[in-house]
């Protein structure tokens, strides 16, 4: 860590040195994520879009309550915090790694890179989870004046408003829009989780085999490490478009 | 100046990477702490909601996004490194996203402009659809 002494006027444009004072690989990391980044942005605003468009959208107190061998229980934001942790420190792993191989010390980069693979595998499950309970979980929903069983899909959303039914209250069909957003973005985000580990594991195995010493740097796993503070820094934006707000 | 970088000969200047892992830590804190904050907002929001007006829940909520933008800052400038690049190559990655400040704007009015008009059935003009119902009399 720490910044770069850059003597005062030097000529960045004048050629023979890269006028970033960064390397290629690295540049276009950056450009690929910022690219990304409009990505994900364009997603989360067509989401932000419907939803300010409709009267009724689901209460993600309401949706997302449930916790693994809790049972029943209602447990609003519970979860979901857990996995935001779990992304936080695997981010705090990684760049444990980056400042290892600063230092070459491929024992450290092994040792930080195997948690935040971990990190990256316990997210995932999370998810797996979170998606499963979602689609398999009944929602009792009043269609067309009876009671019909719905779990949450890209084609069902039973957490419409409610109404009286036999002197019960019960939830009416939401806006259709709601499974499609959440399974998309989470689900497109989820990818990139993926993927990040599937690098990880590329870069743990690389270092493993000595790559990196022979190379004479560790740039690589700084370049991996900065598109998995990309994932972790769109799930604080997933965290905050879904389950927050 | 340790040994790395050496196969790039375009990098003039070398940060320092003499540090401990201090720094690392300190942020781990900083975003666990704006996460709870976060966490705490929300769970306001939930046991409140019922009773807190609209201005209320808007500016709880905008206060969430204010702290979301805050923990962004933090990966992006500490644990990506971005503060360390020097600042033409920040621009070059910060400047673009300054479209997302009219994207965000321009999208959600546009939303909402939706609502109103599906609401009023087109427009302003319900009071009127209202009174066009008696000249069926005409028949």
């Amino acid at each position: 860590m720490g910044a770069t002494t850059i003597p005062a006027g030097t000529k960045w444009w004048s050629g023979g040195k890269s006028p970033f004072n960064v390397n290629y690989g690295k540049v276009m990391m950056w450009y690929f994520l910022m690219s990304d980044a409009f990505t994900f942005g364009a997603f989360l605003i067509s989401y932000g879009t419907i939803r300010f468009s409709v009267n009724h959208w689901a209460d993600p107190n309401h949706v997302f309550n449930a916790f693994p061998f809790a049972g029943h229980a209602n447990l609003p934001l519970a979860f979901v915090s857990l996995m935001t942790f779990i992304l936080i420190f695997s981010s705090v792993t990684m760049v444990l790694a980056v400042h290892e191989g600063h230092k070459m010390n491929r024992k450290g980069v092994e040792k930080y890179m195997i948690l935040t693979i971990l990190g990256g595998i316990a997210f995932l499950s999370c998810q797996a989870w979170e998606w499963t309970h979602l689609i398999t979980g009944d929602h009792a929903v009043l269609v067309n004046g009876h009671i019909e069983h719905w779990g949450t899909t890209v084609t069902k959303n039973p957490w419409g408003p409610e109404v009286m039914f036999n002197g019960q209250e019960v939830a009416t069909p939401g806006p259709i829009a709601f499974g499609g957003y959440f399974f998309g973005i989470t689900g497109f985000h989820g990818f990139h989780v993926f993927s990040g580990v599937v690098i990880n594991v590329v870069m743990y195995i690389k270092t493993k085999l000595g790559h990196f010493d022979q190379r004479g740097h560790y740039e690589m796993i700084e370049k991996a490490g900065l598109y998995w503070h990309f994932v972790d820094l769109v799930w604080v934006f997933v965290f905050l478009c879904f389950y927050l707000v | 100046m340790s040994q790395q970088f050496n196969d790039y000969p375009e990098v003039t200047f070398h940060p320092d990477h003499s540090g401990g892992t201090g720094k690392i830590w300190k942020i781990f804190w900083v975003l666990s702490i704006l996460t709870i904050i976060e966490l705490g907002l929300g769970y306001f929001l939930y046991a409140k909601q019922a009773e807190l007006g609209y201005a209320a829940v808007l500016s709880t909520k905008v206060a969430i996004a204010i702290l979301t933008l805050a923990k962004a800052y933090y990966i992006v400038s500490v644990f990506m490194h971005l503060g360390d690049e020097i600042r033409n190559f920040i621009m070059t990655i910060v400047v673009p996203l300054v479209l997302f400040v009219w994207f965000i704007i321009a999208f959600l009015a546009d939303g909402s402009s939706w609502k109103n008009l599906r609401n009023t059935r087109g427009g302003s003009r319900v009071d009127q659809t209202e009174q066009v119902q008696p000249e069926s009399k005409h028949k």
